[in-house]
């Protein structure tokens, strides 16, 4: 008898401090939550403020906090498309082709380069690798100088070629590591098989590695895209006609003007900029947030 | 020989863009560019050989070369760690399973995507503006906003707020390192009634240590190598009074404003081997505080 009434007790008392436990935790998740949109509101404040003010007069932009626009002001986006000597149609033509190019090349060499890597037996494949692995920690500074003087030799400065072909020539070993990475998770039985049935290598990168491997192409295509977009240095360095100039070499325009009195144009021209890197981190949120886990890249 | 071939053949074809690019865009411009720094060089004259005296010049009387020297090292010290601790805090809040992750995980990763573009950078420029909005922040909350970008003392701080705004990769990495460390592992420390900071300090810590030692090389590099950033806000020349002078940035105008390539040439192996230094380091003292879990003893 008392034995049953003390387990009653127990229980009582357990299911409060099971209710008490289970209230703090929702507590806390409740101020975490707090917490947390308010952290992320802040990190994105920069960015909602470059939308906002450019969508303001020119006299309202500065010391203002403000994210609404009084009356929004789209004229800034029509005049700043035209407010440089050449029209922004231009630049982005231009960064576009270097971009998908880019894109384009790097996707090939360095998926040839992994493929081997990863799949295929050959004499001093450890060497090369840590070789392509040293590449990595070269900082593009060092090398710029040289590769200056040579496009220069070859002719090739105020042309798009130096910033194209050598991504026809892997030489973003970034990518060549992520490929490898998954092409190494991909069971070797596949290979085998192929080969028993006489594939060529050729055949088995395309008819199989290739269709496995379309996250790992997406994923190194995407981040491609956006450091070719963003690209300043390399542009900075190699074209000197306005008319060459891509997209931030052109930005970079509105602040060199001693004058620089069209914030609002010039904030329009910023947004319009990063609007295809926002549009594809929308849509392939998944894909670039898996990628930096994979290889830890920037 | 045939068989010799047959074996490498398929694999230097597949190979061979890339090895072409090693030697030609890696190879040859590391070893040219060690050459030209023993050289003077204008693009306009042939090179002129001249010894050790870019090298002697940068380390006896160049003050810029100092001055850039400590203004990158004071970048890479401060920024460096805030990012990691950012980007490590909001990763552990981020961990257990909480509702809207994905959200927040975007919401975060996003300044990391767009830091390095040059509307950002045009952007924080005129945050930090004497009127931006920065200091409109700071006067509301009756502070007393400097003149950020034209004070020497101060200019430093816009380009590291805008290094730690980017934590988002590193807070990635983190998660998906946190992600593996077993729970059972808290539940039984929590049995042994350990609070958060004993958990903090005797399981996250050494259990995530070679992800953390992973983001501290990557990210070291990274602060090594900056450069747009820097750029743009000094207005291409490292003002006011060389504060924003990054080593890069002296670098470039060396080259390219005034095409002392030599000189440059000289400069970039220094920053290559400030940078292999800081790698082995980091390398080499891994050993004492990371340990992988594979491991035994």
């Amino acid at each position: 008898m008392t034995a049953t009434v003390m387990d009653q007790d127990t229980a009582a008392i357990a299911a409060t401090l099971r209710e008490a436990k289970a209230k703090r935790a929702r507590r806390a998740a409740t101020l975490k939550h707090i917490f947390l949109v308010a952290a992320s509101f802040v990190m994105i404040y920069p960015l909602l403020w470059m939308l906002a003010s450019s969508l303001k007069p020119d006299n309202q932009i500065f010391g203002q906090l403000g994210l609404v626009p009084g009356e929004p002001q789209w004229e800034n986006y029509v005049l700043g498309w035209n407010a440089l000597p050449v029209s922004f149609t231009n630049f982005f033509w231009n960064s576009a082709v270097v971009t998908v190019l880019s894109v384009i090349g790097n996707v090939i060499s360095c998926s040839f380069a992994a493929y081997a890597f990863a799949r295929l037996e050959f004499n001093g494949k450890t060497l090369w690798f840590a070789l392509m692995m040293m590449t990595l920690m070269v900082p593009y500074h060092v090398v710029l100088i040289p590769q200056y003087l040579l496009f220069l030799q070859l002719g090739w400065v105020d042309t798009y070629l130096p910033l194209v072909v050598p991504r026809f020539l892997a030489s973003d070993a970034f990518f060549i590591f992520l490929m490898i990475q998954f092409f190494r998770q991909l069971p070797r039985e596949l290979d085998e098989a192929a080969m028993i049935d006489g594939c060529s290598p050729f055949k088995i990168y395309w008819a199989i590695i290739l269709p496995l491997s379309i996250p790992a192409m997406a994923t190194a295509a995407i981040f491609s895209f956006i450091w070719t977009w963003e690209d300043f240095l390399g542009p900075l360095v190699y074209l000197n006609d306005i008319k060459d100039y891509t997209v931030p070499l052109a930005l970079r325009m509105f602040l060199s003007q001693d004058s620089v009195s069209e914030y609002g144009q010039m904030f329009a021209m910023s947004v319009l900029s990063i609007l295809p890197i926002i549009l594809f981190f929308v849509v392939f949120q998944r894909l670039i947030i898996r990628g930096i886990a994979m290889s830890g890249m920037k | 020989m045939q068989k010799f071939l047959r074996k490498n053949a398929p694999a230097y074809v597949f190979l061979a863009p890339w090895l072409i690019g090693f030697f030609l865009l890696a190879i040859f411009p590391i070893l040219a560019s060690l050459y030209l720094s023993f050289t003077q060089y204008d693009v306009v004259r042939p090179p002129e050989w001249v010894g050790i005296e870019n090298y002697q010049y940068m380390f006896e009387f160049d003050y810029r070369f100092w001055k850039s020297m400590q203004v990158t090292f004071t970048f890479v010290v401060i920024s460096v760690p805030a990012k990691l601790i950012f980007a490590l805090a909001v990763a552990m809040l981020l961990d257990k399973g909480i509702r809207a992750v994905g959200w927040y995980r975007a919401l975060f990763y996003l300044p990391s995507i767009l830091g390095g573009s040059i509307a950002v950078a045009i952007l924080w420029r005129q945050l930090f503006d004497y009127n931006g909005v920065i200091n409109s922040v700071l006067r509301f909350f009756g502070g007393d906003g400097p003149y950020w970008l034209s004070d020497p003392r101060y200019s430093l701080w816009t380009l590291i707020v805008l290094a730690v705004w980017q934590f988002g990769s590193p807070m990635l990495i983190f998660l998906a390192g946190l992600r593996a460390i077993p729970q059972d592992l808290y539940e039984a420390a929590e049995i042994d009634a350990a609070g958060p900071a004993r958990k903090f300090f005797a399981i996250t810590v050494p259990l995530l240590a070679p992800v953390i030692f992973f983001n501290l090389v990557l990210q070291m590099i990274e602060a090594f190598k900056s450069f747009s950033g820097a750029f743009i806000i000094s207005g291409g020349t490292g003002a006011p009074l060389d504060s924003l002078l990054f080593f890069t940035v002296y670098l470039f105008n060396e080259a390219f404003s005034y095409f002392r390539m030599g000189y440059a040439s000289a400069l970039g192996w220094v920053l290559l081997l400030i940078i292999a230094a800081f790698t082995a380091i980091a390398f080499w003292t891994s050993k004492y505080w990371v340990h992988y879990e594979n491991e035994r003893g």
